[in-house]
């Protein structure tokens, strides 16, 4: 083979694993990406209906309830403007709070409540996900000089 | 006193920088011997200084200073004293602190072994070496002084994360930066090698013992890391594709395909400029890997604390090194001259089909860290997780462990594929075992079955192949035992490695298939049965620690009647910062981890306990360590020794000529 044939081999070799890898990268984000909605925008209906996604927002004061079973929590997830309520059954993240910035995955019932399959909440106690303070920017409850710091 | 003159040395470690990025390069491109030959005191006195700087900001922890900022909020004179020195590095400015200080180790490690390298090689590594260190010197000194003062100074530190408080991410962090700090000297050389204009098989052997110490503790880390985030975090995982943990796999993916394409530029003096582009990405993707979580760009679950002008000078710093060395590269590549010639079919075939799949995964893996950036540049937030990886990322690794067996038996040049298939018929029938015992014992889905057939593969193959080379059982025992003896370390490491790559495979495969977990409530004498083992709370207590109150439940776990073992499954919560933590028990055995976290109370009596039966991890964590282990022993091979080849011609002009 000589050395021009080789590189073609090499260079058809490479775009044909590129190529393959860019048509799973696709199909793999429209299979499997989550988007993150407030609860201003899951109450005006933009999540898309039977699709998982993620709803963030500070959980509520006083919204905190454990059901019968001991193991199903409720809250609601607020932009200060809109609340949406929760269910989680399962053992909260450790620094799961009232007043605090949480991330939820899951599915919105048809009830309107959200059924999550996920709750984060972030390592550290001053954090605040930044999806959660752009929902609250938006909804004019966080100033910039609390999230400075 | 002592903090001023940490800052102190800093800047000198800066001034040093300076000239050993500027004096040896200079001399090097006018053939001016004494200005070459000045890297090596200026490397040598840059470690001295950065050591001296870090050693002073450990003295302030160990001493628990509290009028340094830095040690009042991350440090608390009631934390025990491995802590109190891990906690050094266990913040921002600490661990790019660490950063300089293993890059200047680094450096004067190569000016210090490097004795037999062309003075003119040395001087461009060792300078091309310093810029990278006054990049983070500046970063360190004008965004994150580490040394700076409050006051007055509080009664009492703010206290160190508490999930940072643990022997694992103690050693983790210094381990990862091993790692990404190592590839460094592959990328230095690889940008003395542009400006020189000659890449050879010397220069392959100078290169690859500093990448391969640089996967070993890149591989060490990664794994550190995950076998924290297991037992710390309670949730029972040891990978989340979290963009902290995809930056540190970047570099490994990359890293590995490097370690390979060496090897071919060493033996057949091919794939010269495809091996500089590796080398040149590798340290790119650490540079990232470093800094995009910490800027805040990515959200992620442990991150530090960011702040908007470090993201500035940070991108300023990834645009200078990664587009410089890019654009160097582009010019610079062309000249280089391609090598021996090779059929598709061959050592070199295989290893360039390595090559490709790894950086093909890698790029999947990139896209989907960096999704969620793209996404929001077109105005909407998305987040990509596990599924997305597993759909991407698996379906590209799998063809390459099915080679992966193959590869080793290959010659250079061409090889008899038909022969080789023939000498690994019975890894296929081992494969095939696996797959039907796997099936009798665990039904479970197609793909994970197979999974672990394929497993059993490359483990077979890599057994296969170290056999056949010692020809064992094929002569006198004695005369195997010599052959063993006669073969080349990097041989034998080279087994360990892959066959450790396999235990790794089985490991995940099984964890992520065939794992219970269960979540109740239980109350002091209640019982559960999971996965075959019976698990019976016996009482929970308050326990006082050094900075920390915990809940300590006590767990007897049985089987048929047999005592197993004793569980003691913890909740803490630290108390300065008022945060709560889990402190998971885990049980090893051979085939599977018994892993119990507790949750809250629910205010009646009864606890939230959560089992899980995760079977193989601890698979994963031996897998890696043979990994490790494989690259150490390559790592020893007289062949590999740093520093020990020499160039058969003296340099030629080639940079002039090009």
């Amino acid at each position: 083979m000589t050395r021009k044939r080789r590189r073609m081999v090499l260079v058809l070799a490479g775009l044909t694993a590129l190529s393959a890898a860019v048509a799973l990268v696709l199909y793999g984000l429209k299979e499997t990406v989550t988007f993150f909605y407030s609860p201003s925008e899951v109450q005006a209906g933009a999540p898309p209906q039977g699709r998982a996604f993620r709803l963030g927002g500070l959980v509520e004061e006083g919204s905190v309830k454990k059901q019968g079973d001991g193991l199903t929590v409720e809250f609601s997830i607020t932009d200060m403007a809109v609340s949406v309520p929760v269910t989680y059954r399962g053992i909260l993240p450790d620094l799961f709070r009232e007043g605090q910035g949480v991330i939820t995955e899951g599915d919105l019932g048809t009830d309107g409540t959200f059924v999550a399959r996920e709750v984060l909440a972030k390592h550290d106690e001053t954090y605040m996900p930044r999806e959660v303070a752009d929902a609250l920017k938006e909804s004019g409850v966080w100033r910039d000089e609390e999230g400075s710091k | 006193m002592i903090p001023e003159i940490g800052l102190f040395a800093l800047i000198l470690a800066l001034a040093v920088a300076l000239v050993q990025g500027t004096l040896p390069m200079i001399g090097a491109a006018r053939g001016h011997d004494a200005w070459m030959a000045s890297a090596v005191p200026t490397a040598i006195l840059q470690l001295a200084f950065a050591l001296a700087a870090f050693l002073a900001l450990m003295h302030a922890y160990v001493t628990s200073d509290f009028t340094v900022v830095n040690v009042a909020l991350n440090s608390n004179s009631a934390m025990p004293m491995l802590y109190k020195i891990s906690a050094t590095w266990g913040n921002h400015e600490g661990s790019m602190l660490l950063w300089v200080v293993i890059l200047a180790v680094f450096g004067a490690a190569v000016a210090l072994f490097g004795g037999n390298l062309p003075p003119a090689l040395r001087a461009r590594v060792l300078s091309v070496q310093a810029w990278i260190a006054i990049g983070f010197l500046t970063f360190s000194l004008f965004t994150s002084n580490p040394f700076e003062r409050v006051f007055p100074p509080p009664l009492d530190g703010n206290d160190l994360n508490p999930l940072l408080q643990d022997p694992g991410l103690a050693f983790h962090p210094p381990m990862l930066y091993m790692g990404y700090v190592g590839f460094s000297i592959a990328f230095s050389f690889a940008i003395a090698a542009l400006i020189e204009g000659r890449v050879d098989a010397a220069w392959a052997r100078w290169v690859r013992p500093w990448t391969l110490a640089a996967w070993c503790f890149l591989t060490g880390g990664i794994a550190l890391g995950s076998w924290w985030a297991y037992y710390e975090l309670g949730w029972g995982g040891w990978w989340f594709w979290d963009p902290v943990e995809n930056v540190s796999f970047m570099p490994w993916l990359m890293g590995t395909a490097l370690l390979h394409s060496a090897i071919v530029v060493e033996k057949r003096d091919a794939l010269k400029s495809w091996t500089i582009l590796l080398a040149i990405l590798t340290f790119s993707l650490s540079l990232i890997g470093t800094f995009v979580v910490r800027s805040g760009l990515l959200t992620s679950v442990h991150a530090f604390a960011t702040d908007p002008e470090r993201g500035l000078f940070i991108l300023a710093l990834l645009v200078v090194t990664i587009g410089g060395s890019l654009i160097l590269y582009a010019v610079r590549a062309p000249a280089l001259k391609a090598g021996g010639l090779f059929a598709p079919v061959s050592r070199e075939g295989g290893l360039i089909l390595n090559n490709l799949l790894l950086s093909v995964a890698c790029a999947t893996v990139f896209l989907g860290t960096m999704y969620p950036l793209i996404a929001e540049t077109f105005g909407y937030k998305a987040t990509v997780g596990a599924p997305f990886f597993n759909l991407t990322f698996l379906p590209i690794m799998t063809p390459l462990v099915a080679a992966m067996a193959l590869g080793p038996f290959l010659s250079w040049k061409r090889t008899d594929l038909a022969g080789v298939v023939g000498r690994l018929k019975f890894a296929f029938l081992a494969a095939i075992l696996a797959t039907a015992i796997t099936l009798y014992m665990q039904q479970g889905p197609v793909i994970p079955v197979l999974a672990m057939g394929l497993a059993v593969w490359l483990f077979a193959g890599a057994v296969i192949e170290w056999s056949g080379r010692i020809k064992l059982f094929q002569t006198a025992p004695g005369d195997s035992l010599r052959r063993a003896i006669g073969l080349p370390r990097s041989a034998h490491g080279m087994t360990l490695a892959h066959a450790g790559m396999a235990v790794v495979i089985a490991g995940m495969v099984a964890s992520s298939t065939w794992k219970v977990e269960e979540i109740l409530i239980m109350r002091p004498g209640d019982t559960t049965s999971v996965a075959g083992y019976d698990y019976r709370l016996e009482k929970v207590e308050r326990i006082k620690g050094p900075n920390y109150i915990s809940d300590t439940a006590t767990i007897t776990v049985t089987r048929d009647g047999k005592a197993v073992t004793e569980q003691k499954p913890e909740k803490r919560i630290y108390t300065v910062q008022n945060t709560p933590t889990t402190e998971a028990a885990i049980y090893t055995t051979a085939l599977a981890d018994l892993y119990t976290a507790i949750g809250d109370p629910d205010g009646k009596g009864g606890q939230t306990v959560r089992i899980f039966f995760e079977p193989l991890v601890p698979w994963i964590w031996i897998g890696s360590l043979m990994m490790m282990l494989g690259g150490v022993i390559s790592l020893s091979d007289r062949r590999l020794r740093v520093g020990a080849p020499r160039r058969k011609r003296p340099p030629t002009l080639a940079a002039a000529q090009a």
